[in-house]
């Protein structure tokens, strides 16, 4: 096990070094710096160049962006006169994480009741309404709901805050729109699951030996069935961060992907290269501890084809 | 005590003829693999609707901007600005051409015509603009999927095939690769290139076709120790014809599948550029930059939003459900 742990952060490393030399090469490749001002004579450029190490050779600003992100500095902002990018994040994290947050808890409770009522009563209209359901989530993008929510809620009806970010209030149809695609696709896992579980010897083992249903289904089939809905946890994280650009954009919610968006407008490229980096690193160590999870929670599988004990 | 029936007697039986030959034959009509998988998709209904729309979707996106008598950038700010759908028949529907105070946009200008989807802020008119979006977008998702189809296959068809160090390496390759999450090798890309079709279709393709690679080379790994290919091998047969006649025919079913989940991703995250300013630009119109010039003009015209999210939605969902109907006909463990 830990051998296959180290292996995999191996990896990520190699796979965060790409992406960073990418994101390097392509910054050289691109027009603008932050100090294109025309008040700067050439000699104030050459000296402000010289503070941010510009004016070294390409190998060493390689090296030095490589050290500088180990340090959690991606450089300096284009459009927010010289503030810091990672300074600009660290700001913008905590109304993503907690509309994600809000988004993975309600979509996961609410698929997971979805596939196991569809289970349960299988090939029936109630199985049917649930499958449809499901397939309209996976099907109709975010944004769609986004909209729809933002217009009959929102304006027609005035329930909900149109946009903005404040109290509980302004979370509910930004995490409401997230979520749909994560009670989608966790409601369709779940039923394949539960139906191979309650096909399963087991399942007519206990209830055989005469338990309640509640057991057999809560104890025995929901238990087993769980286990391998963590494998999607890692395409579901994707899934929130893609649909977070346009979710916060929609409802200008102050957060990472508005802000990422905001940048790819205004082609501020430090602030796109550390909102990416930002975004891989994510992916990468979700990835990585969803696989180590599993292994952990399913002690049938062994990763990395090491010994039995 | 028995009863003998002297009626049959030993001469009223005759031998019956039997071949070796016709025990045998077959009687009914051989039903080939893409038959059965015919039959099998016309019996699951929703396949069947979404093959529906699908193919008049299509049709619409050919055919609709051709008939139409405006451009999709036929600009008229004084007299059609921001004409409400009007669409004869369908009033009671709501689209009779009044606005959310009750005025008619048309007598008020002063139209004649009937703008079936309404017209923006540049007076141009929605219908053939979502059309042609729709178009447009079909044709991104289509090459971008057929891209990733014959790069996936080839790598995966490659990696497996050769096996050995060949495949170790070629694996290697794609763990790492499939670390970099599509988002952000697609925005990365598209900034380098500059938005536009081709670019969007390369930045599709490069992040697209891991996936089918994985698929092809797990079936092939799974086929190509199975005694048909071992027999054709035994008979002199080259690696390239294995590859062509043996195994990827075998490995198709998988490949349409993947590929028909593949379109309405593709279509998907080609509104998704849109939306966040990287998609096609304007003056030409996708489902997306019309999705997004809809959104933005949400609380003040909501008809502009109303057809191209309807229409990405139903296209989407149609996509959906075709593939997965083709992936319960093709899929020999739902052989009942």
């Amino acid at each position: 096990m830990a051998r296959y742990i180290a292996g995999r952060i191996g990896y990520l490393i190699i796979t965060l070094f790409i992406i960073a030399s990418f994101t390097f090469l392509l910054m050289q490749l691109l027009p603008g710096s932050p100090f294109n001002s025309e008040k700067l004579t050439a000699d104030q450029i050459q000296i402000l160049k010289h503070e941010y190490n510009l004016d070294d050779p390409i190998p060493i600003q390689f090296i030095h962006y490589i050290g500088g992100m180990l340090h959690g500095d991606f450089g300096v902002s284009f459009t927010y006169d010289g503030r810091p990018v990672s300074d600009l994040i660290v700001h913008r994290i905590g109304p993503s994480a907690t509309i994600g947050f809000e988004a993975v808890v309600f979509g996961t409770i609410v698929g997971l009741l979805l596939g196991i009522i569809a289970a349960l009563k299988r090939n029936t209209y109630i199985d049917y309404l649930a499958m449809f359901i499901a397939v309209l989530g996976i099907s109709i993008p975010s944004f769609v709901f986004a909209g729809l929510l933002q217009y009959y809620i929102g304006v027609k009806l005035e329930w909900l805050p149109i946009a903005f970010w404040g109290g509980f209030k302004f979370h509910i149809m930004p995490a409401f729109s997230l979520a749909v695609g994560v009670i989608a696709s966790i409601a369709r896992f779940m039923r394949t699951e539960m139906l191979d579980v309650l096909g399963q010897d087991y399942i007519v083992t206990a209830t055989a030996k005469g338990l309640s249903k509640a057991s057999v289904i809560f104890k025995h089939s929901v238990r087993n069935a769980m286990i391998p809905i963590v494998t999607i946890l890692g395409p579901m994280v994707v899934g929130i961060m893609t649909g977070s650009l346009v979710i916060e954009q929609i409802f200008a919610i102050p957060g990472i992907g508005d802000q990422f968006v905001n940048s790819i407008t205004k082609r501020d490229y430090p602030m796109i290269m550390g909102t990416t980096l930002l975004f891989s690193i994510l992916f990468l160590v979700v990835i990585l501890i969803v696989d180590i999870l599993y292994g952990v929670i399913d002690p049938r599988i062994r990763l990395g084809g090491g010994r039995k004990s | 005590m028995s009863v003998v029936n002297d009626n049959i007697t030993l001469d009223m039986f005759q031998p019956a003829q039997i071949s070796a030959d016709e025990s045998d034959r077959i009687s009914a009509p051989s039903i080939g693999f893409w038959k059965d998988a015919w039959l099998r998709l016309r019996k699951n209904k929703a396949a069947v609707v979404g093959l529906f729309f699908i193919v008049l979707i299509v049709i619409m996106a050919i055919v609709a901007p051709m008939l139409s008598k405006y451009g999709i950038d036929d600009q008229d700010v004084v007299n059609r600005q921001n004409l409400y759908p009007r669409i004869p028949g369908l009033e009671w529907l709501g689209f009779d051409g009044k606005d959310s105070t009750g005025m008619d946009t048309y007598e008020l200008n002063g139209v004649k015509q009937n703008f079936w989807f309404g017209t923006d802020e540049l007076g141009r008119d929605i219908w053939v603009r979502v059309w042609a979006g729709t178009r447009i977008s079909l044709i991104i998702a289509l090459i971008a999927s057929i891209g990733d189809c014959l790069i996936g296959v080839a790598y995966g068809g490659i990696s497996a095939y050769y096996g050995g160090l060949v495949d170790n390496v070629m694996q290697r390759v794609i763990e790492i690769l499939a670390g970099i999450p599509n988002l952000v090798l697609i925005i990365l890309f598209i900034l380098w290139l500059g938005g536009g079709m081709t670019s969007i279709i390369l930045a599709l393709i490069i992040s697209g076709w891991i996936g089918m690679a994985r698929i092809v080379r797990g079936q092939v790994l799974k086929l190509k120790n199975q005694e048909f290919v071992l027999a054709s091998r035994t008979l002199g047969s080259s690696d390239q014809r294995i590859i062509w006649k043996h195994l990827i025919p075998n490995v198709l079913g998988q490949i349409i599948i993947t590929l028909m989940f593949t379109i309405p991703g593709a279509i998907f995250f080609e509104a998704f550029l849109s939306f966040i300013g990287l998609g096609i630009p304007a003056p030409a119109a996708s489902l997306g930059s019309l999705n997004q010039a809809g959104f933005e003009n949400l609380q003040i015209y909501p008809y502009m939003a109303l057809f191209p999210a309807l229409i990405l939605s139903i296209l989407m969902i149609s996509f959906n459900l075709l593939a997965d109907g083709l992936r319960d006909a093709f899929d020999p463990r739902m052989r009942k």
